[in-house]
């Protein structure tokens, strides 16, 4: 089964599997993932499952859709990479994904 | 040497936060977490929206699934409280059984508003509140043309933007002079109205129901200068009432809403509160407040389940909330109480993105954006930071 890494903000490793038909978001609260709110529901109207994913995959997993972007827009963290997890429907070809947290959810 | 336990009163949004926040917090007594809806805890927002429309499951609305409980240590227990009895730490549950607790957690959330309107019992006539509310209210959709919606609050226009959706007739009642009256201003109310007459919705302002008519079930819907407005069913959004009887009852100090203080501690100290049910005095607004917010339960579950774990956390998190209808999402930052200046980005007569910034003194306090993610995130930050915006900060072309 396809897993995927959470790397907190101070670099604790989460892993966690991934289950089709979900998102990277419910993945991560279904997991006990902390660092992760998703205080919305995956309405991508909190902001609060921000992740930043590894470089090498973002091709695999995508870049941030024009919404994600005005969400994440003013946050101090954005990386390039960034992503709202609830965003991202989960595929089994993330087999070996990770994807790091930023300090705080906002 | 005995485990300690902590029960949690009400499972949905701040009561499935709390259980959860209960084991980040390294709380390693028990848990149990009492719901009467006999559901895996749900996202109560998507019920007026994608679950009526009948675009998604209850299993795609569980916060978080049922194998999370299980691996947490988390007892869901499908039981309805009658009582609390703080002196010996019982609940009794109402099949007579009783349930022991260390630390006690009051997540009782709120209740639709009851129409005090003759006829307001008929068969067909709705409120909105559980997933349960909803399946019967998709059921009786199937076969009917004409609904009804009673308040043009939220709920009411969520409502009618998912059942326009499935192809009704809709038409909003609302007694003041304009939908939103009580949370927006007049501008943003125009915007909404307008979108949903655009969409084929009816809406009618200073309409006041006398009277549900029907034989056997609803038929009509009587305003007070004597219009029937023909309805198959009838959907009541009028707003909702903390559920605070259990509290009371066991001598918890309750002022609309069980009274926390900002560590969601009642006043008993092995009991907190959470959510819909509570009132907090927010120091930001200077006075006692009740939220009816999803983001708000969240917060006040995480610090109340900070308290019982002997750690300390304080709300403070801006209010915010969110509404989707049609292709609209609207994300509301701030209560706009008194506010006496407002700024617009954008044409809400014209245009389908805009946002609306209420000011007092020159300080910005709230906003409500319209497809505006990026306003909306500007204007929490500006807000809980306080920082001092010109007027041409907020009007601006936005970024897509």
């Amino acid at each position: 089964m396809a897993v995927v890494t959470f790397v907190s903000y101070d670099g604790e490793k989460f892993e966690a599997t991934l289950k089709e038909g979900q998102s990277l978001m419910q993945v991560a609260v279904n997991d006990a993932i902390p660092g992760i709110d998703g205080d919305c529901g995956g309405e991508a109207a909190c902001g609060t499952c921000h992740v930043v994913v590894d470089p090498q995959w973002s091709e695999t997993v995508g870049l941030s859709s024009p919404e994600e972007e005005e969400m994440l827009s003013m946050n101090p963290e954005r990386q390039p990479t960034s992503r709202l997890s609830c965003q991202m429907a989960v595929s089994a070809a993330w087999d070996g994904l990770t994807v790091e947290l930023p300090e705080f959810q906002m | 040497m005995t485990v300690s336990q902590a029960v949690i009163i009400g499972a949905s949004h701040a009561g499935a936060q709390l259980a959860a926040s209960l084991r980040q917090e390294k709380w390693d007594g028990d848990i149990v977490l009492i719901g009467n809806e006999s559901a895996v805890p749900y996202h109560r927002p998507p019920l007026s929206k994608a679950y009526l429309a009948g675009r998604s499951t209850l299993e795609e609305l569980e916060i978080r699934n049922l194998e999370f409980y299980a691996k947490q240590n988390i007892q869901l227990l499908d039981a309805t409280v009658e009582a609390i009895d703080r002196s010996s730490g019982l609940l009794t549950l109402s099949n007579g059984e009783t349930v022991a607790y260390d630390e006690l957690a009051l997540c009782l959330g709120s209740r639709a508003r009851r129409l005090p309107t003759p006829g307001a019992d008929l068969a067909g006539v709705f409120y909105l509140r559980t997933a349960a509310d909803v399946e019967l209210i998709r059921e009786a959709a199937t076969t009917a043309s004409n609904a009804v919606i009673v308040g043009g609050g939220y709920i009411g226009l969520e409502t009618a933007s998912s059942l326009r959706a499935l192809g009704l007739h809709v038409t909003v009642l609302e007694a003041t002079e304009r939908v939103l009256e009580r949370v927006t201003a007049p501008e943003v109310s125009a915007f909404f109205h307008r979108i949903h007459q655009e969409a084929g919705v009816s809406i009618r302002t200073g309409a006041l129901v006398e009277a549900i008519t029907g034989e056997n079930r609803v038929e009509e819907v009587v305003l007070a200068h004597g219009e029937s407005i023909p309805a198959d069913i009838v959907i009541v959004g009028i707003g909702v009432e903390p559920n605070t009887e259990l509290a009371a009852a066991a001598g918890l100090v309750v002022d609309n809403g069980v009274v926390i203080d900002s560590h969601a501690r009642t006043s008993d100290p092995h009991i907190v509160a959470a959510g819909d049910c509570t009132s907090h005095d927010y120091a930001r607004y200077g006075r006692r407040i009740r939220l009816e917010s999803v983001p708000s339960a969240g917060e006040q579950a995480k610090v109340a389940a900070a308290t019982i774990s002997g750690k300390s956390k304080e709300i403070a998190a801006l209010p915010w909330f969110w509404s989707d209808q049609y292709d609209l999402k609207l994300q509301i930052a701030g209560l706009n109480t008194g506010y006496d200046e407002v700024i617009l980005s954008g044409d809400p007569s014209r245009d389908r993105d805009f946002s609306c910034f209420y000011l007092r003194q020159g300080q910005l306090i709230a906003a409500d954006c319209v497809n505006r993610p990026r306003d909306f995130m500007f204007s929490k930050k500006v807000i809980t930071q306080r920082t001092p915006v010109e007027r041409s900060d907020l009007i601006r072309v936005p970024a897509n």
